[in-house]
């Protein structure tokens, strides 16, 4: 089993990752170090791939930093769950194909509480008790399942929402075998 | 049945008539990144999406303006990649070090236009409303694929529409509607939607982007201002753009702009506003007046007919960082960049300063920045512990001269 980090409402990209330690400033490599570095200096060190996020309303509000929630992916973060998601964190997450699930559990699960996501269908399990998670939309489900939108569009060679005829979508080179 | 601004302009680009919640792939006209996320982008388009030539370079821009110029090795490199980018890629919108604030410079340079798309990495993107684009904030990934595709997708937007009656006065700025209008609806209380401003046609292009820009801060998609004759001052309005009859607004909101008066956004959260009356006893270290919401000539000018044949008090330093170059060289001009330097105030290059904290006034723990930005979120510009109030360039102005918060209509 893994941990439930639990967070409150309203936070913001600079909580996840300031600015001062953007990829531009330090370095790609050190990133997942630098996960809440100051807003919860345990994080960091002690998270385990798997930990799910369980957090209040308006998560990752603010700026469009993408390696915000790449910083939490390095992580291993399994899934955030939260009541709402600020528009950019989560078109970005979706991108990055990380899970998320709006609902509200915050009053209901402890932080450091062990617990396991799964993913079909979408629940949160502890020791006693399951919390069902509502089952993102589809498109949503397409580009997780396919690892990221960029292994969508290449998959697909379209958009989410998009006809698939007369679309000029850059696939992955052949590879020659 | 009709439609909102946000319908139509998404309509027009998707090639096929949207209506808000449905997904449409659009054209986008403007694709912009900047210095601190373009190396993530140039990575994206060559390690993962395989792309050699950018096919659209007219569509692309750049700017260096977030650490600009470099503050360090590291910042200095990833700009070097940008600019060699925008050189092989042939994209001749590449602004380098001092000439501006993306935003700024986006309408300045005239690369948005009415009726257009506009998306740029970086979340204040929703400034071009202010000339009735669809503008928006998207991340790397979803830049890089606007640069390898020359389109992007998106949630039509369901649209609330503010409608502005009486008229704002001399004291107040369009940031303190924002921040009036933030203390009502909350940071989240526009998430996934559309704003319209009506009633905005006695404000200047410059209050229509401070007001655009901060919509970002209620979680908006965009922000819009109908077009009008300012407008189309600015640049020629599609026929098909205008306001349409009984449509379909999810939320409707009206604002007596003569009931405006300044306003504070309180450290961590840009929707716990307070008049500056209440907050006498916060002294500042520093006040920084810049930024693409508030950095403008019309916003110099405000602090400057403050300051003038007035000095700032004493313990309290005043960055003034013009948001572009052309508002630099006017402000020179006009002898507004000499009121504000007699008045002890220093300046700054061109370009986002230490709105983010990594350069050109960089907070240490516990001090205390007057801001005319857009966020006061811990650890925003420096030192976690270090408080960030916001306000408009009047009320910076006021108090930069006491050295306390200050009510621009207290200074006789
Ligand atoms: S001035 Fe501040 S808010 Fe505006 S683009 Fe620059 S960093 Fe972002």
């Amino acid at each position: 089993m893994n941990r439930i980090w639990l967070f409150g409402s309203a936070i913001d990209t600079d909580q996840i990752i300031p600015g001062r330690y953007s990829p531009y400033m330090t370095s790609e490599d050190e990133l997942a170090r630098y996960a809440f570095i100051e807003r919860r200096p345990d994080f960091a060190p002690n998270v385990r791939p798997g930990d799910i996020i369980v957090a209040g309303k308006n998560f990752g509000c603010g700026s469009s930093r993408e390696y915000a929630p790449r910083a939490l992916q390095k992580c291993g973060i399994a899934a955030i769950i939260a009541p709402s998601f600020a528009r950019i964190f989560f078109r970005n997450a979706i991108n990055l194909g990380i899970p998320l699930f709006e609902a509200d559990l915050t009053e209901l699960v402890a932080d450091g509480e062990r617990a396991t996501l799964h993913l079909e269908p979408p629940r949160l399990t502890t020791a006693q008790t399951a919390y069902p998670l509502p089952r993102p939309p589809a498109f949503v489900e397409e580009i997780r399942a396919e690892g990221g939108i960029v292994a969508y569009v290449q998959r697909y060679r379209r958009f989410p929402g998009e006809r698939p005829a007369g679309t000029a979508v850059p696939s992955a080179p052949v590879v020659q075998s | 049945m009709t439609q909102t601004l946000s319908e139509q302009i998404l309509s027009q680009a998707a090639g096929r008539r949207v209506k808000a919640g449905e997904l449409a792939v659009v054209t986008v006209h403007r694709a912009m990144t900047v210095d601190s996320i373009a190396p993530e982008v140039i990575d994206v388009l060559h390690d993962q999406l395989h792309v050699d030539q950018v096919p659209h370079p007219d569509r692309c821009a750049i700017f260096i303006d977030h650490v600009a110029p470099a503050a360090n090795v590291a910042t200095a490199e990833g700009q070097l990649r940008a600019r060699r980018f925008a050189q092989t890629q042939g994209i001749e919108a590449f602004y380098d070090a001092g000439a501006g604030i993306c935003h700024q410079v986006m309408i300045e340079a005239h690369l948005v236009a009415p009726g257009t798309i506009a998306v740029g990495s970086d979340s204040h993107s929703t400034t071009y409303g202010a000339v009735a684009a669809f503008g928006t904030g998207l991340g790397t990934t979803d830049i890089a694929l606007a640069f390898a595709t020359g389109k992007t997708w998106l949630r039509v937007p369901e649209t609330v529409r503010v409608d502005f009656i009486g008229e704002l006065n001399a004291v107040s700025d369009a940031k303190d509607i924002v921040l009036h209008l933030l203390g009502e609806v909350q940071a989240d209380g526009f998430t996934y939607q559309a704003v319209e401003f009506h009633g905005a046609t006695a404000l200047s292009l410059a209050s229509r982007m401070t007001l655009c820009s901060m919509t970002t801060e209620m979680g908006a998609k965009a922000g819009l201002i109908p077009p009008d004759a300012l407008t189309r001052r600015y640049a020629p309005v599609p026929t098909w753009l205008r306001v349409e009859e009984s449509v379909n607004y999810q939320r409707r909101l009206t604002l007596d702009l003569d009931e405006i008066a300044p306003l504070v956004a309180c450290p961590p959260r840009v929707d716990q506003v307070l008049p500056p009356r209440e907050l006498q006893d916060v002294h500042v270290d520093q006040v920084f007046l810049g930024t693409c919401t508030n950095g403008r000539l019309q916003d110099l000018h405000q602090a400057a007919q403050l300051l003038e044949g007035r000095h700032i008090a004493a313990g309290v330093r005043m960055i003034v960082i013009p948001a572009s170059h052309a508002t630099l060289q006017a402000a020179t001009a006009d002898g507004t960049l000499a009121t504000l330097l007699a008045a002890g105030a220093t300046l700054g290059p061109p370009g986002c300063g230490p709105c983010i904290g990594r350069h050109l006034g960089v907070l240490g723990s516990g001090e205390v920045c007057f801001s005319t930005g857009n966020r006061n979120f811990a650890g925003r510009m420096g030192a976690p512990d270090a408080q960030i109030y916001l306000g408009s360039p009047q009320t910076a102005a006021a108090t930069a001269l006491r050295g306390v918060i200050t009510d621009p209509r207290d200074i006789a």
